[in-house]
């Protein structure tokens, strides 16, 4: 009788047989692992997109595909690196990470949780089968300004409006939900100011996507209704205006970068503490400086748009309030110097990611400082130096921290250590890959190269040559990352429940693996 | 179960909050188009000139003058001929200037057109009064006709020193399609699209 209900109990709390598994889990960390997947996946396509882009790039001259397709290739590029990699991969790290990390059994609204993550992959497929659509996929950049993307649209805007709609209401839910843990689900003693550096800037980055994702879906329904329904809200035709549409889709653009940056913060406040063996200099400064980004992320849009004729007053105001984030990103950055100042440092790979993330997301932050100089923006605007820019914050920045996270926390999934030389290996590859590419483009945006055009004067060759190279070796590094994940699923040497020496944090109390269900009740935090 | 009950009470709440700040932002995001035209009528951006009809006459400031620029523009697919006759002229502040615009329908269609005006510098947009203007009306033309359009204006003398050049934009746009729906109970099917849209 006895083993009876002991067996019946861990059929109970294991995860189901087979496929099922998936489509019907509520677990934080199959949904985690699910979400991550996805990530992945996205992110090859993505890259795909990218390195067809660099090809085409490699010479001056038209070589491999058509403007048309190359101009499809820039938007769908865009679009599902930002919203399929960059973002999923986030709340994949948010699912795996923060009920473990604030002491909860789960998520706080499981179903929902499921939910939110199904339907990515239609949204995504939806995206995807444009490609294959009369008159192509979408060609007008992925910040989709309007008329291009009302009145002179391939016909399949409808569809990718429709696709934006669903990943908007798939990041809401999992904002919703990631709220509702942070706040209802803390174990006992788990004050605000004892949270995790991720779990606040999630918990934060949650906040923005709530108040930004229905702006995107306004802005994405008013196309809609201007191209099926006759309304004139971007048609100067009927009454509307152009400008418009910059503005509200970038009261949604500016704070979406911080979405993407700000959990990348938060790993990296995780990471560098632990390899520095000291604790995060100046954890509550952290957190007041996340807000400040956050709050000041609302009044900032408007430094996309410095060309379309600002008056004076608004260009200086825009153009101060830029510069005014660099006071908070400026006391992060210190923060984590500091952290490391005398530090008994190693450089694991998580730490090496970590490290390159500091350095070169602050690159990334003095090119946008220089795109701040209103006056400067007019030289720079919508040349290759702003795909410099936004690529240092966006693959050093947010896709290094994503990697430094997955490797970090990936012997707490598998309960195997990576192996390391492997990682390092995938390290260095990605690191000068990264930098090859996208340096050069800080050179060719100065001299004046355009942004989104599949052809360029011979001055620009060599750098763009040099571009093309290390794209390639970006992209085709991150198959060695894709290997060492499989291995380490697969065995590899067991992982102790600490992983690291001696990291704080409460998922590193739970044993490696982390059991299915952990903290069922809750620990006591003093 | 009790404290279960209550966790499921506190996140409910919770969910109810953020959706419903959700449908706030949704609202909001649709609540910046009439703030965006309530934003630049108040503060004058976007040179949307709201000074219309006959003014009292001023005495002409001789001692300084101003270049007005004029510039037609023809929105999308507009197939009129549209030129300012003189594309500038200097004026005194004060002065009450006649311009004109030229206008040509090449098609084989009778069309109706209507310009909007712009003003650049923003700023310039409440100093230039416009006495009389071809914008005021829509402006139909039978097929090939050619009409010269007419322009009373007068620079305020309080335009700020520092605008010495005034540009005055019209864009000429197509109404025609509009036109038949509001005059005629059976709109003509075999009017060009005004609009030119390629929909699905």
């Amino acid at each position: 009788m006895n083993t009876i209900t002991k067996v019946e109990h861990t059929e109970h709390h294991g995860p189901a047989a087979g496929i099922s598994r998936w489509f019907y889990t509520t677990n934080h960390k199959d949904i985690g692992t699910l979400y991550l997947w996805f990530s992945f996946a996205m992110f090859l396509t993505g890259g795909c997109m990218a390195l067809m882009i660099r090809a085409e790039l490699f010479q001056p001259g038209l070589q491999l595909i058509q403007p048309d397709f190359f101009n499809q290739m820039t938007t769908m590029h865009g679009l599902i690196m930002v919203f399929g990699a960059v973002m999923p991969a986030f709340v994949g790290l948010a699912n795996w990470m923060l009920p473990m990390m604030v002491g909860a059994p789960d998520m706080a609204l499981p179903r929902m949780n499921n939910w939110s993550f199904w339907i990515l992959p239609f949204a995504f497929a939806m995206m995807l089968s444009t490609l294959f659509m009369d008159g192509g996929a979408p060609n007008f950049g992925w910040t989709f300004y309007a008329p291009l993307s009302t009145t002179y649209a391939p016909p399949s805007v409808t569809y990718f409006i429709f696709a934006v709609h669903m990943m908007g209401i798939s990041s809401i839910m999992g904002a919703i939900n990631i709220i509702a843990t942070i706040l209802n689900m803390r174990a006992p003693g788990m004050t605000m100011m004892k949270l995790p550096l991720f779990v606040w800037t999630w918990l934060i980055t949650a906040f923005l996507l709530i108040a930004v994702m229905p702006v995107l879906a306004g802005v994405v329904t008013m196309m809609l209704m201007d191209i099926h329904f006759g309304t004139s809200f971007f048609n100067a035709a009927g009454g509307g205006d152009p400008v418009l549409f910059q503005h509200v889709f970038w009261f949604f653009g500016h704070p979406e970068v911080y979405i993407m940056i700000l959990p990348a913060f938060g790993i990296v406040s995780e990471i560098i503490p632990t390899f520095a063996r000291k604790r995060l200099f100046g954890y509550s400064s952290m957190v007041y400086a996340t807000s400040s980004i956050a709050f000041l992320s609302f009044i900032v849009w408007a430094h996309h748009m410095f060309t379309v004729g600002l008056p004076l007053m608004g260009e200086l105001f825009f153009m101060y309030a830029t510069m005014l984030i660099a006071v908070p990103t400026g006391v992060k950055v210190f923060n984590w110097v500091a952290t490391m100042f005398r530090g008994s440092m190693t450089f694991e790979t998580p730490m090496l990611f970590a490290i390159a993330f500091v350095v070169l997301f602050t690159i990334g932050g003095f090119s946008g400082l220089m795109l701040a100089i209103a006056p400067a923006d007019f030289q720079y605007h919508d040349t290759y130096f702003v795909v410099a820019h936004f690529h240092y914050v966006l693959v050093p920045g947010a896709v290094f921290a994503i990697m430094a996270g997955v490797y970090y926390w990936l012997p707490k999934w598998t309960g195997h250590y990576y192996p390391e030389t492997m990682g390092k290996v995938h390290f260095w590859c990605s690191f000068v890959g990264v930098n090859l590419t996208f340096f050069p483009m800080h050179f060719i945006g100065l001299a004046g190269m355009p942004r989104r055009i599949p052809d360029y004067a011979l001055q620009f060759a060599d750098f763009n040559m040099i571009a093309s190279i290390g794209a390639f070796i970006f992209g085709f590094s991150q198959l060695i990352f894709l290997v060492l994940i499989i291995k380490t699923i697969r065995g590899g040497s067991p992982a102790t429940s600490e992983v690291w020496d001696e990291p704080t944090g409460l998922e590193w109390t739970v044993p490696s693996p982390a059991p299915y269900h952990t903290f069922t009740t809750p620990p006591e935090v003093k | 179960m009790k404290p279960i009950d209550s966790a499921q009470q506190k996140n409910r709440s919770i969910v109810r909050t953020l959706l419903f700040s959700c449908v706030l932002m949704f609202g909001f995001g649709f609540a910046l188009v009439p703030l965006y035209d309530v934003f630049c009528r108040i503060t004058g951006l976007n040179g949307k000139v709201t000074n219309t009809g006959p003014v009292v006459p001023e005495g002409s400031d001789k001692n300084r003058s101003v270049r007005v620029q004029m510039i037609a523009v023809n929105n999308e697919s507009m197939p009129w001929a549209f030129r300012a006759l003189s594309p500038v002229v200097t004026v005194y502040p004060g002065e009450s200037k006649h311009a004109a615009y030229l206008a040509h329908n090449p098609t084989a269609q009778r069309m109706v057109a209507q310009a909007i005006p712009s003003v650049s510098p923003s700023e310039a947009a409440q100093y230039l009064h416009k006495v009389n203007c071809f914008c005021f009306d829509r402006q139909p033309l039978d097929s090939l006709e050619t009409r010269e359009m007419p322009l009373v204006f007068v620079i305020d003398p309080k335009l700020p020193d520092h605008i010495s050049t005034v540009t005055l934009s019209y864009t000429l746009f197509d109404i025609t399609t509009t036109q038949v729906a509001e005059t005629s109970t059976s709109p003509n099917p075999s009017k060009p699209n005004s609009i030119g849209r390629n929909t699905l």
